[in-house]
């Protein structure tokens, strides 16, 4: 469990995925990716794979991520194999209208 | 978060992909990231507080951009073309500092201490000369990112703060991430020391879109780039639209641009004819008006493509009017019309533009947070919002003439005037006044062999505004004072009528 805070980023302990967080909630939360706790970009790699069931589709670069509440918010800035997650509950990607190109 | 997760992301993903074009050398996302972390090699030996750029659009500029933001100091573009004595000024407000110019810009000067000089293409040269080791940003969103000194029509140029969280939140909000398509190509025109400039680079960049850079814009050679590039993006001020418009209406031809699908326009005020007439000459582009300031990290409001077409082609005089607004905000900031006391202004209520959202930075150096506590930003803009969210500018609240308690938008009195035929073009400024403190006065540039007398100009105004609108002072020029972004002086304007009051 950590308190995550808007801008900071985090890696998955087993595969490429990054993250940065967009949005958050002020309590403490356990991220995971592939159902492994993710850790900070200057955390060591952990040897291992993803808890079978957490494993699904992975993270795809770009895509936003939130939770069904959409309190929590996360930016995919490395695609990775592991499937992102907050408190167990899976995240979904945020369907965005694009906008037309203005600069 | 930093500005440069916008190029590392890039670059993982499509690395061979061209980032820059320039003259004739081609820099992929790779190379740029490369240089970019090159580049903050050369800062960080440089020991020095902020990165100042003195020049033209060129690789250097988003090389210099990026490098900043690794080395985790403010990256500082400056107008090349103010004077001598300002550029020291500015020069020596950002000492201790790595200025990265060129010859014929800094022959003038005498540059200040605590300013190490490298040329631009000595500093290109050094950041894509080697491949430096991996290395991360500081990752503080709270740092500036960007210092940007304002134009300064009505006095010292303020130092607005631009902090990496600000910058970010303006493009993940706006841009999803790598939906430019591989033949892709924006064809940056205005100077890197604008705040388009700087969205141009940063938006491209996290869109993965191809950015040609013209250094000094023509008409004839913006609409050659076009064609030889094969732009399908663009961005322009009103200025540069509208002599592309009339170097095409000279031309007689089309503009045979097939490969341009995309035309943003801002920085000022859009004449209503220059704009229809751009739509005619280039059926193929979609259009859309940003409006933007440089303390909101560039734009906050979008007219788009489907609002032009409507408006272009409606004969509803409400659907019509539309073409004269700056659209609906953008999804991640709220906009709020505020009256004379603070209150919240209604639908078709005039007052001055407050805007709220991450990218609101609102921040200058020396003022510190222009924010009201609930993290409101007043712009100094006027201007109203309809019934249905689009949102109408009326000038600078600075500019506004207060006659006798009353405030007058020039904006309104300019486009009666300009629809005179014979008037070109128009500016309206507050004049002294012994009854009314001040009054209405307008500086007008006739047509070729076109003539208006002051009564008659009067009249014209007096038909179609309340008395008070019509100008009490009218002068003629030749031709009206702009700066070179297309904004007029106003401040010298206003100078050429002072002898009003003896």
């Amino acid at each position: 469990m950590k308190l995550l805070k808007a801008g900071t980023r985090a890696k998955c302990a087993v595969c490429d995925t990054e993250v940065m967080v967009v949005r958050t909630v002020p309590t403490e939360v356990l991220l995971t990716c592939g159902g492994v706790e993710m850790i900070g970009m200057d955390g060591a790699k952990a040897p291992g794979s993803h808890a079978a069931a957490g494993a699904g589709q992975g993270a795809l670069v770009g895509k936003r991520y939130m939770n069904a509440a959409d309190a929590v918010e996360l930016l995919c800035t490395k695609g990775g194999k592991g499937e992102l997650a907050i408190n167990g509950e899976s995240l979904s990607v945020k369907q965005t209208k694009p906008l037309p190109s203005s600069d | 978060m930093n500005l440069v997760m916008a190029l590392e992301m890039a670059a993982e993903c499509h690395p061979q992909r061209i980032a820059v074009s320039s003259g004739g050398l081609h820099l992929s996302y790779g190379n740029l990231l490369n240089a970019a972390r090159a580049g903050a090699e050369i800062i960080r030996d440089a020991n020095v507080k902020y990165v100042g750029v003195l020049d033209v659009n060129s690789p250097a500029v988003p090389i210099a951009l990026f490098a900043a933001a690794y080395a985790g100091v403010p990256y500082v573009p400056m107008n090349y073309r103010l004077t001598k004595v300002e550029l020291e000024a500015l020069l020596g407000r950002i000492a201790r500092a790595l200025l990265i110019t060129d010859a014929p810009v800094l022959a003038p000067l005498d540059v200040p201490a605590g300013i190490k000089v490298m040329m631009r293409d000595e500093f290109q040269r050094v950041a894509l000369s080697f491949t430096p080791e991996a290395m991360s940003a500081p990752a503080a969103p709270h740092d500036t990112a960007i210092q940007l000194f304002t134009s300064g029509t009505t006095g010292k140029p303020k130092a607005a703060v631009l902090r990496h969280q600000n910058l970010m939140s303006y493009v993940l909000g706006t841009v999803e991430f790598g939906s430019a398509a591989e033949e892709d190509a924006i064809l940056i025109s205005v100077p890197p020391y604008h705040i388009a400039g700087i969205s141009a680079v940063l938006s491209s960049t996290y869109a993965g879109r191809r950015m040609v850079q013209l250094p000094n814009f023509d008409a004839a050679t913006w609409l050659q780039l076009c064609r030889v590039e094969k732009i399908t993006n663009a961005f322009v001020v009103p200025t540069m639209l509208s002599r592309i418009v009339d170097h095409l209406e000279q031309e007689g031809g089309s503009a045979r641009v097939p490969a341009l699908r995309a035309i943003a326009y801002g920085g000022g005020k859009m004449p209503l004819p220059v704009i229809e007439q751009a739509m005619r000459l280039f059926p193929g582009a979609d259009f859309t008006n940003a409006y933007g300031l440089t303390e909101t990290s560039s734009t906050i409001c979008l007219l788009g493509p489907d609002d032009h077409r409507s408006g272009f082609e409606s004969k509803d005089p409400l659907v019509r009017r539309r073409l004269a607004s700056v659209g609906k905000p953008v999804p991640t900031v709220e906009i709020q019309i505020r009256g004379e006391g603070g209150e919240v202004l209604g639908p078709g209520q005039s007052g001055e533009i407050f805007v709220r959202g991450e990218q609101v930075a609102g921040e200058y150096l020396e003022q510190g947070s222009l924010l009201d506590s609930g993290g409101w930003f007043p712009t100094r803009d006027r201007g109203q919002v309809d019934e249905v969210g689009y949102v109408y500018l009326e000038g600078r609240a600075d500019d506004v003439i207060v006659r006798g308690g009353e405030n007058i938008s020039p904006g309104e009195i300019e486009d009666v005037l300009l629809d005179h035929p014979a008037v070109s073009d128009v500016a309206v400024v507050a004049v002294p006044d012994r009854q009314w403190g001040e009054a209405v006065g307008a500086m007008i540039v006739l047509r070729e062999n076109a003539e208006a007398t002051e009564a008659e100009l009067q009249e014209w105004v007096k038909q179609r505004l309340r008395s008070s609108r019509v100008p009490t002072a009218i002068r003629y020029a030749d031709q009206l004072p702009y700066n070179e972004m297309g904004k007029v002086l106003r401040r010298v304007l206003k100078q050429q009528f002072v002898d009003l009051v003896s």
